[in-house]
């Protein structure tokens, strides 16, 4: 592919109206709670920002946040039972048209929500767009608080009301009408369909997820503990991409669902962004990552992003855009004679043999510690090993009563012991995959392709010719 | 809480008062970890399968497994998991050289990353397991009637003495000196384990219900004897004994010390005399503490000679480096061969030396190069050539069989010519580390047992 020639331009048109210097939008959170920050936020680069959610009056509890915290890393997830904006509603409107006129090349979009009712929404939409929205997100996804009292996620998990709704706001908006949707839901698409249905000019996915992200083991009181209580919250962060990622591909895939749509979950670089696009995601929208670092971040999200897309040859963001999605089937399509094997590259082993412990107790036992002493059959389980080095006898090296430094017997051909260099067994190994991702170096376990000299042939194309299917162990 | 158990043991309380002096002078070389630090320590581990460090071990301490469970906030299962392989873990994670073990095992030494610092995770884990009032749980309810011996209290008999106790058999342990711990309260420098820590390491032993002896020096044929019959088993666990000397004239002056005594001295004797200027014979890793110990108690300069190069040289590397640093000067090559008096006669005045011929070929014999006499003027000589075996003792033990003046075991068991003796540390493997002695005590101990519930189960006594 060639590379383009200038730099791409990162700037979009979303659900055709919606002008944004660069794809990277706040999300409706705490980062977009008031004029200030957003214009803070605006100056740091970022495209746009969807308003947190203006609506009834609520008051908040605290604390609010409780978070996942993995092997040393702070913050694999995120959970908060915060409600809505708990400002006042003319304030919001000031501060939503002052930042428009200093920033009106920037997007606002502004997220609402009200009591089901159909004054109500108009009233609310009027207001928003005499203040200046370019946008309007209908927060149909908030799960904690919101919901106990019929709106948020109570709204978007009953397709009827989602529709409904969207149709009520259509009626009185001028400016693109977003659904956010909730993914505490059977099937994402619902919804969508429903929001579809009811005029919606696109959609925002996802909202957060409902957690219970853990409990102090001293108090047993569940966190955020809120005076020796909790209640379930909303999880976000780096750990919920995977799950955003393929409700973004179930709606975009779905004639019925797809509309423009802002991705939402765990993004927290150029590259987590660059997957949304992919599948089929016009904007991102970034929550976690700006709460966590600031709003410094989107720096090089639209660095990294533009860097990536001129060495790739895509202009623009439309030039990638939902690339990804035809690399998307169902599983009956895949290939079932495609064939890979690990293979483990002994130069760069580091003798961990993690890949043998992973493949003995999690996998299917065809990585074997057999280079040096046993004769390959298999059969020798890890516990062998173990018992092995617990039973040998080792000692301090003392050059003087060890009779000089003890020469190792042999030239070894790598830097790490070749008795502890894992082999793969080629004819027993299923390309799983397991092996390469635990191993802690990079391309020391490499998946390779084997030809088994049949041609493509996938699961539905093999029992529509009644071929018997091979039973695999 | 008293270590004596009534004779002439002296009390434990004195030598909780750390002198001021020596606990300023001799600050840990490597501090203690804090949470945090020793949190994000434990979780670079990769836990990796069948741990190069935990065979590196000479105890297979399960290092990975100590090490997740630090990072999972099990600090007590962690400190446990040590312990079952080395009852002395506190004092290995500060004495061990872990560069030439474990740390020097790390597979992160092929992935350009430090190794884990194993020494400090261990040492964690045994601080917390310490403030937590060090209660270990037994191995076995069943207490059973044989008796065993351990003559010395260093560590390789207190390794096996715990694994017995822990498996519900009768131990005492006997000691010539006052304390008890070898050279682990006498002989190892300050700045890396504090004699305070190993009494208190050797506390929790005691309270496991292993019984001790001090000031019974087990010598002479009778004192055998009666040990001989009192026991079913007997454990050599008496280590080396007195210090090489030089054989040159001068040696006899007061202020010529032997290394282990200088230490012993300034550890649990309170003498913290040093010279102004000290010269240190010897270069291996007894004589490094020496000097750096002369060093930190004021000596202004401190020569270390020793006859060979530096490659020759017994002290790890990591040793030789750290007494560069703090200043020590080496003279290789360099043989002292007389000590001179001041004329009062009293005091010394210098070491007289010559330089001895570069040898290759790693033969013992010298010869020195002509002209090459010199003088380094001194107050103090320390010497470090090593320590001689504990000949007449160990010959008197009956059936027991030496070479090299080292008693002949089986390795896996300890077990010694005579099966009712086991032996191990520096008596039998020449002099190498506390956790080697450890190992040595342990492996003798499992022996042990398994003789005995055998013997129990047959009504029969120990064959000798």
């Amino acid at each position: 592919m060639s590379k383009a020639k200038v730099a791409p331009d990162l700037s979009v048109m979303f659900a055709g109206k919606i002008y944004s210097p660069n794809p990277f939008w706040l999300a409706s959170a705490p980062p977009t709670n008031c004029g200030e920050q957003v214009m803070r936020a605006f100056d740091a680069g970022w495209g746009g920002a969807v308003w947190k959610t203006l609506g009834e009056p609520i008051t908040n509890v605290s604390s609010r946040y409780s978070s996942v915290d993995w092997n040393g890393q702070r913050m694999m997830g995120l959970n908060n039972i915060e409600l809505i904006t708990d400002r006042p509603l003319d304030v919001n409107l000031r501060e939503i048209s002052e930042v428009k006129k200093r920033y009106p090349r920037h997007a606002v979009i502004v997220s609402l929500m009200v009591e089901s009712k159909r004054e109500a929404w108009h009233t609310i939409v009027q207001q928003a767009e005499d203040a200046g929205a370019d946008g309007l997100e209908l927060n149909f996804g908030c799960p904690h608080g919101m919901s106990e009292r019929g709106m948020g996620s109570a709204v978007g998990q009953v397709p009827e009301y989602a529709e409904m709704i969207t149709a009520w706001v259509k009626e009185k908006a001028r400016t693109p009408v977003l659904v956010k949707l909730t993914p505490n839901i059977t099937d994402i698409r619902t919804v969508a369909r429903a929001a579809k249905r009811g005029g919606a000019d696109g959609l925002s996915a996802i909202n957060t997820i409902n957690s219970i992200t853990g409990i102090d083991l001293q108090t047993l009181v569940p966190r955020p503990n809120v005076d020796g209580k909790s209640s379930h919250g909303g999880y976000c962060g780096p750990a919920v991409k995977p799950i955003a990622l393929n409700m973004v591909q179930q709606v975009q895939s779905d004639a019925e669902s797809c509309l423009p749509l802002s991705g939402i979950g765990g993004i927290s670089d150029w590259r987590d962004a660059a997957e949304f696009f992919l599948l089929g995601c016009g904007t991102v929208q970034v929550c976690t990552a700006a709460m966590r670092y600031g709003y410094r971040i989107v720096e090089d999200m639209t660095d990294g992003l533009a860097n990536w897309m001129a060495e790739k040859g895509f202009a623009n963001i439309a030039a990638f855009q939902g690339l990804s999605l035809a690399n998307v089937k169902e599983w009956k399509n895949l290939n079932l004679n495609y064939k890979v094997v690990a293979r483990i590259h002994e130069e760069k082993c580091i003798g961990c043999e993690l890949c043998y412990t992973a493949c003995w107790d999690g996998a299917h036992q065809c990585i074997h510690l057999d280079r040096v002493s046993e004769s390959g059959n298999g059969h020798t389980t890890p516990a062998t090993y173990e018992a092995r080095s617990r039973a040998a006898i080792a000692v301090t090296p003392i050059p003087k009563l060890d009779g000089g430094m003890s020469e190792r017997v042999g030239a070894e051909p790598y830097a790490t012991p070749l008795a502890r260099i894992p082999r793969v067994d080629e004819s027993e190994c299923v390309g799983c995959n397991l092996c390469m991702l635990v191993c802690p170096v990079e391309n020391c376990i490499t998946m390779e392709r084997i030809d088994i000299g049949l041609p493509p042939q996938s699961w539905e194309q093999r029992s529509a010719l009644g071929i018997p299917v091979k039973v695999q162990h | 809480m008293a270590l004596s158990d009534g004779h002439a043991g002296r009390s434990e309380h004195a030598l909780l008062q750390v002198r001021p002096e020596v606990a300023e002078r001799f600050a840990e070389v490597h501090p203690p970890l804090g949470a945090v630090a020793a949190l994000a320590e434990a979780n670079r581990c990769l836990y990796c399968f069948d741990a190069p460090c935990a065979a590196a071990c000479p105890t297979h301490i399960d290092v990975p497994r100590f090490i997740k469970k630090i990072s999972q906030d099990n600090l007590r299962g962690s400190a446990l998991t040590i312990l079952d392989a080395n009852i002395l873990g506190a004092s290995c994670a500060r004495v061990c050289p872990v560069e030439v073990l474990c740390e020097g095992a790390c597979v992160f030494h092929r992935y350009n990353q430090e190794p884990i610092h194993i020494g400090l995770l261990q040492r964690h884990a045994m601080d917390a397991f310490f403030q937590d009032g060090a209660v270990l749980p037994k191995k076995s309810s069943t207490e059973h009637t044989g008796r065993v011996a351990c003559i010395g209290a260093g560590p390789a008999s207190l390794a096996c003495a715990a694994e017995l106790r822990l498996r519900g058999h009768g131990v005492k342990i006997f000691e010539r000196q006052e304390l008890p711990g070898g050279l682990n309260t006498h002989g190892v420098a300050e700045y890396k384990l504090r004699a305070v820590d190993s009494l208190r390491e050797i506390e929790m032993i005691r309270a496991l219900g292993v019984e001790f002896a001090f000031g019974d020096e087990i010598r002479g044929e009778a004192a055998l004897a009666q040990l001989d019959k009192d026991y079913d088993v007997i454990f050599i666990g008496v280590g080396l004994g007195e210090m090489r000397r030089l054989s040159i004239s001068g040696e006899q002056l007061s202020d010529v010390r032997n290394a282990l005594e200088f230490i012993a001295g300034y550890k649990t004797g309170g003498n913290v005399r040093v010279g102004r200027r000290v010269v240190v014979v010897g270069a291996g890793n007894t004589a490094i503490d020496a000097a750096r110990a002369a060093k930190r108690l004021g000596a202004e300069e401190v020569h270390l000679l020793y006859r060979r190069g530096s490659r020759q040289m017994a002290a790890f590397e990591f040793e030789y480096e750290d007494a560069k640093r703090e200043g020590v000067l080496f003279h290789w090559h360099t043989q002292p061969t007389a000590i001179h008096a001041t004329e009062s006669g009293e005091g010394i005045a210098a070491v007289e030396c010559r330089r001895v011929k570069e040898n290759e070929s790693g033969s013992s014999a010298m010869e020195f190069l002509a002209g090459s006499a010199f003088r380094i003027p001194c107050e103090m000589v320390i010497t470090a050539i090593g320590q001689s075996p504990l000949l007449e003792l160990l010959k008197s033990l009956r059936g027991v069989k030496l070479e090299d003046g080292r008693v002949q075991v089986e390795r896996a068991t300890g077990r010694t010519a005579n099966a009712k003796y086991f032996a191990g540390g520096d008596c039998v493997n020449g002099g190498r580390e506390v956790v080697d002695a450890v190992a040595d005590g342990k492996r003798a101990a499992v022996a042990i047992a398994s003789v005995l519930e055998k013997a129990n189960v047959r009504g029969s006594h120990v064959q000798s």
